[in-house]
């Protein structure tokens, strides 16, 4: 607007000018007087406030400092708070003055410094004042206002440096001020008293009963006892609500007595509440009702009188209903903590229609927003599917800048409470449908997870994306997770003529041109995957994959998709093709990053308490005792296939061998690779407990890099693993498919007793990738072990997906006076999970040549560390667990065999050539499997045997 | 994030007119100028926008606002999520109370013209963000005599008797 721009402007101009003559003023020949510097530094100031910068008269404020009038001081003092920043030049000035005010024993010039410092608040000042300001405050003749100034100043020095502001003698006194006679002082010295406790909560333990009797005095009190500190009938307002701040840095009075007399005030602050009001005036009703809310919030601090708390809730349900919005606001937001104790929670559910209504009615969003607060609060099992139901009614006209919370809400109650998981699909895809662009990748993830990890709901959720995707104008988010879920599990709904592979195909490319790039490249996979799950239609995409628009497609990853998808789905035989495009694996329970994300939105605090008492309460769902891992969420659109998921390695080179310490084990081909027989008894751990051949002198507590000993249980499965002069451990373990058991013995050498031992098996440092892979529970073991003896600890192992990194067996002990912490690597290799496959040889090089991709193929040429004796090396080769496959291959001294890891979720053939040349001391290792990182790990492990 | 984890203290007071003019401003947290200018701007639309009879509360960052209008002027002061809100709204009235105590039937325009008596009667009640002396007597009585201090004891000797 014009005329706005004009006046603007005009006022700019004017201070220019106004400015000019100020300047020429503290520049003229003639000395100022005080009166004019005042004048102009006040003006400077209001200048400054209207919104103008202001480079000059510092020194003017500073120099009106050491005035001995009042007015020029005051107006440099306020001068100074408003506009010196801490690293001014002239602060060593202005401490001055200050130091000067505060020795003058006048108190409001006393007043005046205590009010720069707290105003200005800086490092600087706690520097040249925290020491100061202590004595101020508790020396005997101090005036009472300037000891109410003192204690908040100190305080405000505290908040900014707590360090420069040490504890000592002055804080006994302190807390002695609650005692004083004039309630100001009292006011002032509760809220230093409140933040120092809250740091130094045993320091100040003395201020609780101090605080309770002074509470009970002024709650027991005729209104017209405290003369001028009786607010509109209420006595002390502000300084109840202090007291009863300060009993909320501590638990319940452990003294009967004290405990009793808070009990009574309380009880007391609610009767108030139920008695007529003194005053029609609404700053009588704020001022008793911000005591009853304190009240409250005390007692639910303490959580441990249930009469309180249920009185409490009642009270706080009449306010709900209250014609003042303010109270029905409180109300809610008091409720909702009220909704986390276990005393309260089922009498907060009871209003539950009166919240609903408020969510319907309540015409200010911010009322609004405490009711979906506690709406989230109180919801539990009996009611998930009621509020659930309300919440997303409540989304389609909710205000903008609260729909992603209860986005994020709904999605979290849908998912803790859901009974069955069809509410659940149907909820968040009601979601997406209601507050699309509302709904983050979080909620959309979390529902695919979900899925993926529940089989009994997946047909479900393909019927019903599927048919949300009907809508002629769907959401993208839906187009996500429809062509992820489909992608999946389409096959599920295929059978029905209406949802055939090539209408389900239609109606996803439908959308294609509609959307993003990171959707399109999901659909893209979701496409190759329907090559996989039906190979009728596969003409038909490889159509669309070759068109130019894909295959030139000007995005990168889009192109890059097309090319090789088209490409995989070419030569790719149908076996391959269903293994590289298997069905995605489980995902491992945890945390639901949803919740991760609404924390971090609220702030630390509220949600994670109610979350933490819900979880205590109601067994979860989920039952995710996993550790909360942050980012859990894998991306579906870089998980969906595999492909160039893990990086590629080049064959590593052998790592240098150091026979030395190696005691070969091979010597004793025959026990190496021996069968277990299930059930034996024979103890193999004592022979070789006598044995000290093998003693380690290395120190104990960093991991042994002993892999020659680990690499010597590649191809068996009993032995010693591990022995110095206190501890042998031993191991004998099976393995049969996915699943396998091992026994460790853990053997005392010495006589002395073993305390606190524990052994822990803790995963690689690869954390996630590993919990996703190996599945291994132990129990604990006793933790005295007598001195020579032996116990044992079985460990139940299921591979769940192949895995490189072995496990890592942690032990901790007390022998002697000394704290013992080893670990060694526990040898679950991925071999371990072999299944022998005998074949012939045309059906073995016909399969040799089918995975035939550089990618599946691994190769390691090196020396030899062992005798080359072709016996061993055969018993090696079954000892590693593949078959063994005579008369194969046309070269007699070649050795070949093959064999099927398996893993919970697939199972992967494998096929391996080793090649010796015995001139040249040399082996040529060949593995070959449909998946690069196995046919490596495998190559890796075989590699070191020979 | 930086105004949070002090509890119990008000964090600014604003006052500002209908028309979003800045009347008042008083920081209890350090802030820089241009933070400060930002933070104004933002809060005296949100406030501007609301309705009538809504509730005096809005949710603001980390931090609450309690805001009440007197006449053409609005009183807006930002506290911590977990404190009194109403006994905020209390302190904003205590203030109004003082003001017109001081001022007599205070309005607007007594306080862009003596702007440094609205802070110095601010100061007397409320330190570092926390209520110093509740009792209007003593905080009026504190503005009082140092009016009086206007003159040093030596002026107030030498005027004329009458």
């Amino acid at each position: 607007n014009e005329e706005g721009c004009k006046s603007k402007e005009a006022e700019i101009k004017r201070i220019n000018k106004e400015l000019a003559n100020i300047r020429s003023k503290f520049k003229g020949d003639k000395a100022l007087d005080g009166y004019s510097k005042k004048k102009y530094v006040c003006k400077l100031l209001f200048i400054f406030l209207l919104g103008h910068d202001i480079d000059f008269g510092h020194m003017e404020a500073v120099n009106l400092l050491s005035s001995n009038r009042y007015t020029e001081k005051q107006i440099g003092y306020l001068f100074i708070s408003v506009l010196v920043n801490s690293n001014s030049e002239l602060i060593r000035l202005i401490n001055n003055a200050i130091k000067n005010d505060l020795a003058s024993r006048n108190p409001t010039f006393m007043g005046l410094a205590l009010h720069c410092i707290a105003n200005v608040g800086s490092r600087e000042m706690a520097e040249a004042f925290a020491g100061e300001i202590p004595k101020i405050l508790v020396a005997g003749d101090t005036m009472d206002s300037v000891k109410q100034s003192a204690a908040l100043c100190l305080l405000r020095l505290y908040r900014t440096s707590p360090d420069l502001v040490p504890m000592g003698d002055w804080t006994s006194r302190v807390v002695h001020l609650l005692n004083d006679q004039h309630l100001g002082v009292v006011t002032a010295a509760t809220s230093l008293i409140t933040t120092l406790a809250q740091k130094n909560p045993e320091e100040f333990k003395t201020s609780v009963s101090l605080a309770v009797s002074r509470l009970s005095r002024i709650v027991t009190s005729a209104s017209t006892d405290l003369q001028d500190y009786t607010y509109y009938f209420v006595p002390a307002p502000w300084l109840s609500v202090k007291l009863l701040r300060l009993l909320q840095c501590y638990p319940p009075p452990e003294d009967p007595a004290v405990r009793g007399r808070l009990t009574e005030c309380l009880e007391t602050i609610l009767n108030k509440a139920q008695e007529p009001p003194k005053s029609k005036k609404v700053q009588h009703s704020n001022a008793k009702n911000a005591v009853l809310f304190e009240a409250i919030s005390l007692i639910i601090h303490h959580d441990s009188e249930p009469n309180l708390l249920v009185r409490a809730c009642n009270q706080l349900g009449q306010f709900l209903q209250h014609r003042e919005t303010n109270l029905r606001y409180l109300a809610l937001e008091s409720m909702c903590t009220l909704a986390s104790s276990e005393f309260s929670h089922e009498a907060v559910k009871t209003h539950i229609e009166t919240v609903i209504n408020a969510l319907k009615t309540e015409r200010d969003v911010s009322v609004r927003q405490r009711a979906v607060d506690l709406l989230y609060a109180m919801c539990d099992r009996s009611n998930a599917q009621q509020i659930v139901a309300e919440m997303l009614n409540y989304l389609e006209t909710a205000d903008y800048s609260i729909r992603e919370e209860i986005v994020l809400k709904v999605a979290i109650l849908a998912e803790k409470y859901a009974v069955d998981y069809t509410w659940y699909v149907d909820t968040i895809l009601n979601l997406i449908r209601i507050a699309g662009d509302y709904v983050s990748e979080e909620v959309w993830y979390r529902v695919i997870q979900i899925v993926i990890n529940r089989d009994d709901v997946q047909g479900y959720a393909a019927k019903t994306v599927f048919e949300a995707l009907q809508a002629p104008a769907c959401h993208e988010n839906l187009v996500k997770v429809g062509g992820y879920i489909l992608g999946e599990f389409g096959n599920l709904i295929a059978g029905d003529p209406r949802s055939s592979p090539l209408i389900q195909f239609n109606l996803l490319h439908s959308k294609f041109h509609l959307c993003s790039v990171p959707t399109r490249a999901l659909l893209l996979s979701t496409y190759i995957k329907f090559v996989n799950l039906f190979p009728e239609i596969k003409t038909t995409i490889q159509d669309v994959l070759r068109s130019d628009s894909q295959l030139k497609n000007a995005d990168v990853e889009l192109q890059q998709r097309a090319v090789e998808y088209l490409r995989l789905s070419t030569i790719a035989s149908t076996d391959i093709l269903a293994t590289v495009l298997e069905e995605m694996p489980p995902f491992p329970e945890r945390e639901s990053s949803i919740l991760a994300k609404l924390k971090k939105k609220k702030g630390p605090g509220t949600v994670t308490d109610l979350e933490e008492i819900k979880k205590e309460r109601s067994s979860d769902m989920n039952g995710s005792a996993e550790p909360a891992s942050v980012n859990s969420t894998p991306s579906p659109s870089a998980d969906l296939l595999g492909l160039g998921a893990a990086p590629l390695t080049n064959s590593a080179p052998p790592p240098a061998s150091s026979g030395s310490l190696l005691v070969d084990v091979f010597s004793d081909s025959a026990s190496a690779v021996a069968p277990l027989a299930p059930g034996s008894d024979d103890n193999f751990a004592s022979p070789d407990l006598a044995s000290s051949e093998v003693v380690s002198e290395e120190p104990a507590d960093t991991v042994h890099d002993a892999d020659e000993l680990f690499h010597k249980f590649v191809c068996k499965n009993n032995g010693v693993l591990f022995e110095n002069q206190l501890l042998q451990i031993g191991l004998k373990s099976e393995f049969r498919q996915n699943l396998g058991r091992m026994f460790i013995f853990y053997g005392n050498k010495t006589s002395t007793q073993f305390l606190n031992f524990t052994p822990t098996v803790i995963c690689s440092d690869d954390f996630l990738n590993y919990i996703l892979c190996l599945n291994l529970q132990t129990k604990p073991v006793d933790p005295t072990v007598d001195g020579g003896a032996q116990v044992q600890q079985v460990v139940n192992i299921e591979c769940v997906s192949d895995f490189m990194e072995a496990p890592i067996l942690n032990i901790q002990f007390r022998y002697g006076g000394t704290f013992q912490n080893l670990s060694v690597k526990l040898p679950i290799t991925l071999n371990k999970f072999f299944q022998p496959t005998e074949m012939s040889s045309q059906d073995f090089f016909q399969r040799w040549k089918q995975l035939s991709n550089p990618k599946q193929e691994v190769q390691n040429i090196f020396k030899a560390k062992h005798p080359m004796d072709a016996e061993i090396t055969k018993a090696k080769i079954i000892g590693f667990g593949s078959a063994l496959l005579e008369e194969v291959d046309p070269n007699p001294a070649n050795f070949v065999g093959a064999g099927i890891i398996h893993t919970k979720t697939t199972q992967i053939g494998c096929l391996l050539r080793l090649e010796p040349n015995l001139q040249a001391q040399m082996y040529r290792l060949t593995l070959r499997t449909s998946k690069e990182a196995v046919s490596q790990r495998l190559c890796e492990l075989l590699s070191e045997q020979f | 994030g930086c105004l949070r984890q002090q509890p119990g203290k008000i964090h600014f007071i604003l006052l500002f007119s209908r028309q979003g003019k800045l009347r008042l401003q008083k920081w209890y947290t350090t802030l820089p100028e241009k933070e400060k200018k930002k933070i104004t701007r933002e809060i005296v639309q949100i406030i501007l926008a609301r309705n009538q009879k809504t509730s005096s509360f809005v949710d603001w960052k980390d931090l609450k606002l309690v805001y009440k209008r007197y006449a053409s002027l609005y009183f807006c002061c930002a506290i911590e999520d977990q404190d009194n809100e109403l006994l905020t709204l209390e302190v904003v009235h205590r203030y109004v109370e003082l003001l017109d105590r001081y001022f007599g039937n205070v309005c607007e325009l007594d306080i862009i013209f003596n702007f440094e008596k609205a802070y110095f009667i601010l100061d007397e009640f409320i330190m570092g963000g926390e209520v110093q002396e509740t009792s209007k007597k003593s905080a009026v009585k504190a503005i009082e005599d140092s009016d009086m201090l206007q003159e040093t004891v030596e002026e107030y000797m030498n005027k004329p008797a009458f």
